[in-house]
């Protein structure tokens, strides 16, 4: 007994065992507290839909709302500006909406829009997440003159977008606004955060739908 | 006396470590203004401890209570007002003498062999403190907290595949709100100070295993008496340490007159539209991180989104913090001291500070045609001092070092 060499090999298989259980272990401690740092149960009820009345919205009018903490952009827009969305393809860096991630599959129409007239923005810019301004305004003069077909002007870093939140070529946003989830539940009810195949409501305006 | 200290140094090493850091530390004799900073850097991090202990006794780290709580200190506290705005000049001037310690390093290669690791630790502690000062920035929720923390976090959702998730779990929600403030605010008031406290002592070790570099960047240890002093080395107990309190005094008296006479310093130490609470709605006109941030803040805005992703602007932000920590690997030059250097290391460090200060400047000014083309060129000089650096740190002709200090 008392003559036992010293096995290194057993030792070092040991040492290496032990650590890589501790390490283990480790992880498994971690988890809880970097879990934490998520949304808790209250915040994601906070993030929950919520409903916007527009049966008051008139032609060119914006009204903002909260949804998960973020802008949402809903206006109504006028004839003209929907036909001049189609002018502006050569002066936009995705025209046709192909980035998929900014937008629901039933808003990748010209109009980025479940209904023409009606759009549903969040309103945070793709560059930094500052809330871009309403430029509504044809040929504005700060922001190209006539070739300013009214849109949005962020004010931080000066990226423009159209009133589809598509973004302009040479602008420091790489992509186009985001458009939430949201559909139709009446004429004048919009609910933001749930889209038409969640809901079994039938979107009213799919007649519209113009692709 | 000399009872109680046998009978502490029995029991903790204290005449020792006394003797070792501070009345037998030997410290190069020829110390001159640029060598005030380190102390005056430890001051300054005293200060924001002290009065940030006693701001937090009166803050409220909530979503709908925060900006009215700084307010109260401001108005109801007794000295709230001074205390907060030691606080918020302490900030800015933390960086005033970081900045100033780390172009010390610059002049004087004190980055070089073998002071590799203070370096490397400086930088570190260089990063921890950009984080802990963004983070209180957030603190009071006013219109710049709100929309500076969104678009600094908004930085990590650009990361690729990983981006929302990442945004959604450093956030604890969907936006900036009350559980960021909240996290920001634990962050700022126990993690990161402590991480910033041992840095400091980690800094200060690996200084003192090495000893200082000097304005000659000669090594005072190759050339040592009969007792193994350092010919050229005076004890850091008294001689600088009563150097140090000079430069104190002189830093106080200007501290003193920004916290009293112009604590918002125009808008550079305190942001006009922070004086309005955050409004989620309202995005300010301009928005611009604090002084000491821009610098960065102009290299990612400098950088057109490629791929339809911010991502590489990102990158070239945080390559521009992280290319200072390879800076030990890069300066090739045998000679430390600006004194004895080559002409072109000379001109490239006057081109690095240049570039240094104007990307600081583009930061705060609003986007233009002209300042995003500035903000190219320097981006580009920015880097090209490092890149460039192996090559232009081996030509030219380079004094010869004295092989004692001058003392001039």
């Amino acid at each position: 007994m008392s003559e036992q060499t010293i096995d290194l090999k057993k030792r070092r298989f040991l040492t290496n065992a032990t650590s890589v259980v501790g390490a283990v272990g480790v992880g498994f401690v971690a988890w809880p507290f970097l879990s934490t740092w998520n949304p808790s149960a209250r915040a994601k009820a906070a993030g929950a839909p919520v409903e916007v009345d527009i049966s008051k919205l008139e032609e060119g009018q914006l009204v903002r709302v909260l949804w998960r903490k973020q802008p949402v952009w809903i206006f109504k827009r006028d004839k003209t500006t929907v036909s001049n969305l189609s002018t502006l393809n050569d002066i936009l860096v995705d025209p046709n909406s192909l980035e998929t991630s900014q937008q629901p599959e039933y808003a990748k129409n010209p109009y980025r829009s479940i209904n023409p007239d009606i759009a549903v923005i969040i309103g945070s810019c793709t560059h930094l997440g500052c809330s871009p301004t309403y430029r509504p305004e044809l040929g504005a003069a700060d922001l190209g003159g006539d070739a300013w077909k009214g849109g949005f002007y962020c004010p931080c870093h000066g990226s423009k977008f159209d009133l589809a939140g598509r973004v302009y070529i040479d602008v420091p946003a790489p992509i186009n606004l985001m458009i939430p989830p949201y559909h139709f539940v009446s004429d004048t009810l919009i609910q933001i955060g749930v889209s038409p195949e969640e809901h079994e409501v039938t979107p009213i305006f799919k007649s519209n739908k113009l692709t | 006396m000399d009872n109680n200290k046998n009978w502490i140094d029995q029991r903790f090493p204290l005449t020792k470590v006394w003797n070792e850091h501070l009345a037998e530390y030997y410290t190069p004799r020829n110390f001159n203004f640029w060598y005030f900073f380190g102390s005056l850097a430890m001051l300054v991090l005293v200060m924001q401890i002290v009065t940030g202990i006693f701001l937090t006794m009166h803050f409220k780290p909530d979503e709908l209570k925060a900006f009215a709580s700084v307010e109260y200190i401001m108005r109801d506290v007794n000295w709230g007002w001074l205390i907060r705005y030691l606080h918020s000049t302490g900030a800015s001037a933390f960086f005033i003498v970081i900045y100033l310690h780390m172009y010390r390093g610059l002049l004087y290669g004190s980055y070089k062999s073998p002071r590799e690791l203070i370096w490397i630790l400086g930088m570190v502690l260089y990063i921890a403190l950009m984080a802990e000062a963004f983070m209180g920035y957030v603190l009071p929720w006013g219109q710049m907290s709100y929309w500076g923390a969104k678009v600094i976090i908004s930085l990590f959702g650009s990361v690729p595949f990983i981006g929302s998730d990442l945004l959604v779990w450093i956030l604890g929600d969907y936006a900036v709100g009350d559980p960021a403030l909240n996290r920001f605010f634990s962050l700022h008031v126990i993690a990161l100070p402590l991480i910033l406290v041992i840095l400091v002592f980690l800094h200060i070790v690996a200084l003192h295993t090495v000893g200082s570099n000097n304005p000659d960047g000669v090594e005072i240890k190759k050339n040592k008496d009969k007792n193994g002093i350092p010919k050229d080395g005076i004890p850091f107990h008294p001689y600088y340490s009563v150097k140090d309190i000079v430069g104190v005094v002189v830093f106080l008296m200007i501290f003193s007159a920004v916290v009293f006479f112009a604590p918002a310093m125009n808008g550079y130490f305190l942001e006009h539209a922070n004086f309005i609470e955050a409004n989620p709605l309202k995005t300010p006109e301009h928005i611009a991180p604090l002084w000491y941030l821009t610098p960065f803040y102009s290299v990612l805005r400098a950088i057109p989104p490629m791929f339809n992703s911010q991502f590489p602007g990102v990158v070239g932000m945080f390559s521009a913090l992280l290319i200072l920590l390879a800076l030990p690997w890069l300066d090739r030059s045998k000679v430390k001291s600006i004194r004895y250097r080559s002409w072109p290391y000379k001109v490239a460090l006057g081109v690095f500070v240049v570039s240094f200060i104007m990307l600081g400047w583009l930061g705060m000014e609003s986007v233009t045609k002209t300042n995003s083309i500035l903000a190219r060129v320097f981006t580009v000089t920015y880097f090209g001092f490092f890149i460039l650096m192996p090559w232009f740190t081996s030509i030219g002709k380079t004094k010869e070092v004295p092989k004692r200090v001058t003392g001039k």
